[in-house]
C-alpha cells in the first residue's frame, strides 16, 4: 500500500532521482576528515536560524517604540522564548564560526580550483549575503550596539564619492537610523535575504554535487573508475557520510548547547553588554565594537586613515575572495603536497585575520592602529604572494589514488 | 569496499537505535517551539481575575466587564423574573445545566449561580453557536420576540434565544446554555471574576 | 600544524574582553553571586523592593514571575507588592513622577530590570558599598566608580558615608586629585560592615537575576540537555563505527 503510493510520487516527482543524485548514489571520496564536517553543518545551522527566526517573528515588533520592549517579552513573557531567542543570537555566531572554517578548509585543500571555480564564487556570495543578513538582524533588538553599529557601517556608505550622503539617507530612509529603517531591515532580514541565501546555498551545493567533492589529498577521484562507472575511491554519500556527520552535528549541539544554557551571551561576544540597554538616539556607548564576526573588516577599515579609502580596504577584503581561484596559478589542490612558502604564506593569513578580530573589538589605540596595519598588509599580502609563489612553485608529487 | 555488513544484526541493533535516539531529540526539541504557542505571562497577567462591584446594580439592570478580552454579563435579577425560570424548563435544550463544560459545577442549577445569591447571573456574553454577542432583551413580550418571550439574551447574528439563565432555547441555532465562568464572592458587594474558591487571586 | 591553528582560533575568540561600561578604573569586589541561594534573591528583592523601587521601575519583571523562580509563598510574594491593589501579574513600576524626578535628580532614575546586564555582578556591588563623602556635589556624596552619579546614598544611614583617600598631583591651580581608595565613615552607619555588604551581595543577586531569570531555566534543563546530547553521539559514533566498517582502504 504505502510501497504503492510510493511509486505512485515516484512516478510523477523525481524523489528517488533526487535521492539517488544527492545521496544514495552521489560517490564521495573516503578520506574527509575532520575540516568536512562544517559543510553538513551549516546546512543544519541555517535550517536552524530560519525555524527560530519564524518563531521569534511570532513575537517580536519591529517598530523603534517596541523593538527592544518585544524581545525582553520574548526573554521573559513567552514560553520558552529565551530559549528560542538564544538558539537565534547564538545560532548567528555559530553560523558564522562554521563559514570561517568552512572557507579554511577549501583554501587548505584548494577547493576553489578548477573545476571548482563556481563553487568558490557562490560560496563567497553566500559569505556576503550572509554579513548583510547578519547586520541587519543585529539592528532588530535595538539596543545601544545595535543602534550605533548600524548608525557607524550606513555611515560609511556616506564616504562614497558624490553619491555616498544620498546613498546613505536612501538606506536609512530618514536623516538617522529610525523607525523606517527598523521597519525595512526586519523585512530584509526575515524574508528577502533568507530567500536569496537559499539559493545560493541551492546554487553552490547544486555545482558541488555537478564536479564531485574535493578531498585533504586534492586528488581527483573520477580520475579512477571501476567497471560500472563508479569511482574506486569513491563511497556513496549515504549512508557513509550522513551517519558520519550525524555524529559530527551530535559533537557540535554538545558545544551549542554547552554555550546556549552556560555562556549565552559568550562573554559579551555574542551579545554584546551595552546592547541591554535601549538605542538612544542622543548618547553614544563609550566603546563601539562590532560583532566579533565583522571585526576582522572593521579593524581594516580602522587601519586606514582615510575614510574612503578604509572603506573600500574593508570591501576589497572581501571581494577579493573571489579572484582566488585565479590568482593561484598552481594546479596542487592540497596543502600537503604544496612547499613550505605556501603554508607559510597561509598560515600568515589566517593568524592575520584572527589578529585583527581581536584589535577589531578593541578600543582604537596607536599601538592597535600600527598592529592592525601590519596584518591588513599580510591579509592583502596572502594573494600577492600567493600570486607569485604558486607560478614556480616546487610541490611534492601528488599520489595516483587516495592514500 | 565490503557490501554486506559483517553483522547485519548489530547494524540493525544500532540503526534502530540511533532513530530512536534522534526520535527522541526531535520530540524534545519540539517542546519549546509548540509551547511558544501558550499564552505569555503578560497575556496571562492581561486575564488576571476581574473585581466587580455588584453593589450598586440595580434590580433588572445588567452590566458588562472585559475578562480576558472576552465581555462578561452581569445581571441582578428581580423576584419576578427569578420566579419565570421553572416555567420555562420545557422549552430549553439543556434546562438542569447538565452540560458540564458550560458551567462550574456550583452553577448547574435553574438560576445558574451560587445558591446563596441566586439573584446575580454572571455569564459570558459570548453566543455558544457563532461567538456573536448576544442582547440583553429583559422586557416580557416585546412585539419582535412574541407573546413567550419572559426576558433573556437575544442574539442578533443568527437569532439564538436564551433565559436570564442563559439556557438555550430549543429550535435554534446556538447548541448550548451560555457559558458561566468561574467567580466568587469577596465581599457581598464585590464578585472576582475568574476566581476560585480555593484561589481568589 | 592545522590543528593548532584551529586551537588558536577558539583561544583567540575566547580571550577576547568585552567593552567595560564602567568608565573608571577602580577596582572591583566580587560580588559572590549565586543564583542557587533563592533566599538571598528573595531579600535582596526586598531590599530592591524597599529601597530602589521608589525611585527606579524594573518594568520588563513580574511580581508573580519572581513568585515562582524562587518558589515564595503568598505572604511572601505579598510581602513585595508595593501596595494591596497591586496583583501578582504586574511589572514593577515606579510611582515617582517623571518630572518630579527630573526636577528632584537632574535625571529620570533609570530602569533597573537590566542593569545587571549591562555593567555586572561586580560593578554594581562595588557601585552600592563605594559612596563617599565629597562637599561638592549636589547629594554631598559621590561614588568610586560611577562619577558625579546623580544618584544620593541611599543607604547612608546604614552604611555611614565613607571617607576618600585622594593622591594629589601637581600643584597651585593645576592640581589633579585622583581617588585612590575608601575609609571607615566617619560616623559609623547603623550596619556592621559585613552585615551591610552581604545586605549589598543580596541586592545584587537579585539584581542578576532580574536582568536574566530564564537564567535558573537555563541552568535547570541544561544538564540534561547535555546529558541527552552526550547519548546521541555515543549512539551515533558507535553506528558510524559499524557502517565504516565496510570500508577497506
Amino acid at each position: 500500500m504505502i510501497k504503492g503510493l510510493g511509486k505512485w510520487v515516484d512516478d510523477r516527482l523525481p524523489v528517488s532521482h533526487f535521492w539517488n543524485a544527492h545521496l544514495a548514489k552521489y560517490y564521495v571520496p573516503h578520506n574527509f576528515n575532520f575540516w568536512y564536517y562544517f559543510g553538513s553543518l551549516l546546512l543544519v545551522v541555517f535550517v536552524l536560524q530560519i525555524v527560530t527566526g519564524i518563531w521569534l517573528t511570532m513575537s517580536y515588533k519591529p517598530s523603534a517604540e517596541n523593538a527592544f520592549a518585544s524581545v525582553e517579552y520574548i526573554m521573559r513573557d513567552v514560553e520558552w522564548g529565551w530559549l528560542l531567542r538564544y538558539m537565534h543570537s547564538t545560532g548567528a555566531s555559530f553560523f558564522f564560526i562554521a563559514v570561517y572554517l568552512h572557507i579554511f578548509r577549501g583554501m587548505m585543500y584548494g577547493s576553489y580550483k578548477k573545476p571548482r571555480e563556481l563553487i568558490w564564487i557562490f560560496g563567497v556570495l553566500i559569505l556576503l549575503v550572509l554579513m548583510a543578513e547578519a547586520f541587519m538582524g543585529y539592528l532588530l533588538p535595538w539596543g545601544q550596539m545595535s543602534y550605533w553599529g548600524a548608525q557607524v557601517i550606513i555611515s560609511l556608505f556616506s564616504s562614497v564619492p558624490v553619491v555616498g550622503p544620498d546613498l546613505a539617507l536612501w538606506i536609512r530612509g530618514d536623516y538617522v537610523i529610525s523607525d523606517a529603517t527598523l521597519n525595512r531591515f526586519f523585512a530584509l532580514h526575515v524574508i528577502a535575504l533568507p530567500l536569496v541565501l537559499l539559493f545560493l546555498i541551492g546554487g553552490h551545493v547544486m555545482a558541488l554535487h555537478e564536479v564531485g567533492s574535493n578531498n585533504p589529498d586534492g586528488v581527483d577521484i573520477k580520475e579512477h573508475k571501476d567497471s560500472s562507472g563508479k569511482p574506486v575511491d569513491g563511497i556513496p554519500f549515504h549512508p557513509y557520510y550522513t551517519v558520519k556527520d550525524l555524529f559530527g552535528l551530535g559533537v557540535f549541539m554538545f558545544i551549542f548547547a554547552v554555550v546556549l544554557f552556560y555562556w549565552p551571551d559568550g562573554g559579551g561576544l555574542f551579545l554584546e553588554h551595552p546592547n541591554f540597554t535601549p538605542a538612544n538616539p542622543l548618547q553614544t556607548p563609550e566603546h563601539i565594537a562590532p560583532v566579533w564576526y565583522f571585526a576582522p573588516h572593521y579593524a581594516i577599515l580602522r587601519a586606514v586613515p582615510d575614510k574612503f579609502l578604509g572603506v573600500l580596504a574593508m570591501t576589497l577584503a572581501i571581494l577579493i575572495l573571489f579572484v582566488l581561484p585565479w590568482v593561484d596559478r598552481n594546479r596542487t589542490r592540497s596543502i600537503r603536497y604544496r612547499s613550505t612558502a605556501f603554508k607559510v604564506n597561509l598560515f600568515a593569513f589566517a593568524a592575520a585575520f584572527i589578529g585583527l578580530g581581536y584589535l577589531g573589538t578593541q578600543p582604537p589605540t596607536t599601538l592597535g592602529t600600527l598592529a592592525s596595519q601590519i596584518l591588513s598588509a599580510v591579509y592583502f599580502g596572502f594573494f600577492i604572494a600567493l600570486f607569485f609563489i604558486s607560478r614556480r612553485e616546487r610541490t611534492k608529487p601528488v599520489p595516483e589514488r587516495l592514500q | 569496499m565490503a557490501d554486506s555488513p559483517s553483522n547485519p544484526a548489530r547494524r540493525r541493533f544500532l540503526t534502530g537505535a540511533a532513530t530512536a535516539v534522534g526520535a527522541v531529540g526531535v520530540g524534545f526539541a519540539a517542546v519549546p517551539f509548540l509551547s511558544s504557542f501558550q499564552p505569555s505571562a503578560k497575556a496571562e497577567a492581561a486575564g488576571a481575575p476581574v473585581d466587580v462591584n455588584i453593589g450598586k446594580l440595580s434590580p433588572g439592570q445588567m452590566t458588562t466587564v472585559s475578562w480576558r478580552g472576552k465581555p462578561v454579563y452581569l445581571v441582578n435579577r428581580t423576584e419576578r423574573m427569578l420566579e419565570s425560570l421553572p416555567e420555562l424548563n420545557d422549552q430549553l435544550r439543556d434546562p438542569d445545566s447538565e452540560i458540564v463544560t458550560q458551567q462550574p459545577p456550583f452553577a448547574s442549577n435553574i438560576y445558574r449561580a451560587r445558591e446563596e445569591n441566586e439573584r446575580y447571573l454572571v455569564v459570558v456574553g459570548i453566543c455558544t453557536h457563532l461567538g456573536c454577542a448576544p442582547t440583553y432583551r429583559p422586557e416580557v413580550a416585546p412585539e419582535d420576540l412574541g407573546e413567550d418571550w419572559k426576558g433573556g439574551f437575544f442574539c442578533p447574528c443568527h437569532g439564538s434565544k436564551f433565559d436570564l439563565s442563559g439556557r438555550v432555547y430549543k429550535g435554534v441555532p446556538a447548541p448550548t446554555n451560555l457559558e458561566v465562568p468561574e467567580y466568587v464572592y469577596l465581599s457581598e458587594d464585590i464578585i472576582r471574576v475568574g476566581g476560585t474558591e480555593e484561589d481568589p487571586a | 600544524m592545522i590543528r593548532i591553528t584551529f586551537l588558536m582560533f577558539l583561544i583567540g575568540l575566547m580571550a577576547t574582553p568585552s567593552a567595560k561600561a564602567a568608565s573608571s578604573d577602580y577596582p572591583l569586589a566580587d560580588a559572590e553571586v549565586d543564583l542557587g541561594d533563592k533566599a538571598a534573591l528573595y531579600r535582596g528583592a526586598q531590599t530592591f523592593m524597599g529601597n530602589c523601587a521608589s525611585c527606579h521601575s524594573a518594568n520588563m519583571m513580574r511580581f508573580s514571575r519572581i513568585g515562582e523562580d524562587l518558589g515564595l509563598t503568598e505572604e511572601q510574594l505579598a510581602e513585595l507588592l508595593p501596595t494591596e491593589s497591586h496583583k501578582p501579574g504586574d511589572v514593577i513600576e515606579t510611582n515617582m513622577p517623571a518630572d518630579y524626578a527630573k526636577e528632584t535628580f537632574g535625571i529620570v532614575p533609570p530602569d533597573l530590570t537590566l542593569t545587571a546586564r549591562v555593567n555586572g555582578a561586580d560593578w554594581l556591588y562595588t557601585y552600592l558599598v563605594s559612596f563617599y563623602e565629597d562637599p561638592d556635589t549636589l547629594w554631598g556624596v559621590n561614588n568610586a566608580v560611577f562619577p558625579l552619579v546623580s544618584m544620593p546614598h541611599v543607604f547612608a544611614a546604614a552604611q555611614g558615608v565613607k571617607q576618600p583617600v585622594y593622591e594629589t598631583e601637581g600643584e597651585g591651580e593645576r592640581t589633579r586629585k585622583t581617588l585612590v581608595g575608601l575609609e571607615a565613615p566617619a560616623r559609623p552607619g547603623t550596619m556592621t560592615e559585613e552585615a551591610f555588604e552581604q545586605k549589598m551581595k543580596d541586592l545584587a543577586a537579585y539584581m542578576v537575576y532580574m536582568a536574566e531569570p530564564a537564567a535558573l531555566k537555563r541552568h535547570q534543563y541544561g544538564p540534561y540537555v547535555l546529558a541527552f546530547l552526550l547519548v546521541f553521539i555515543l549512539v551515533m559514533y558507535l553506528l558510524k563505527r559499524e557502517y565504516w566498517r565496510d570500508i577497506k582502504h
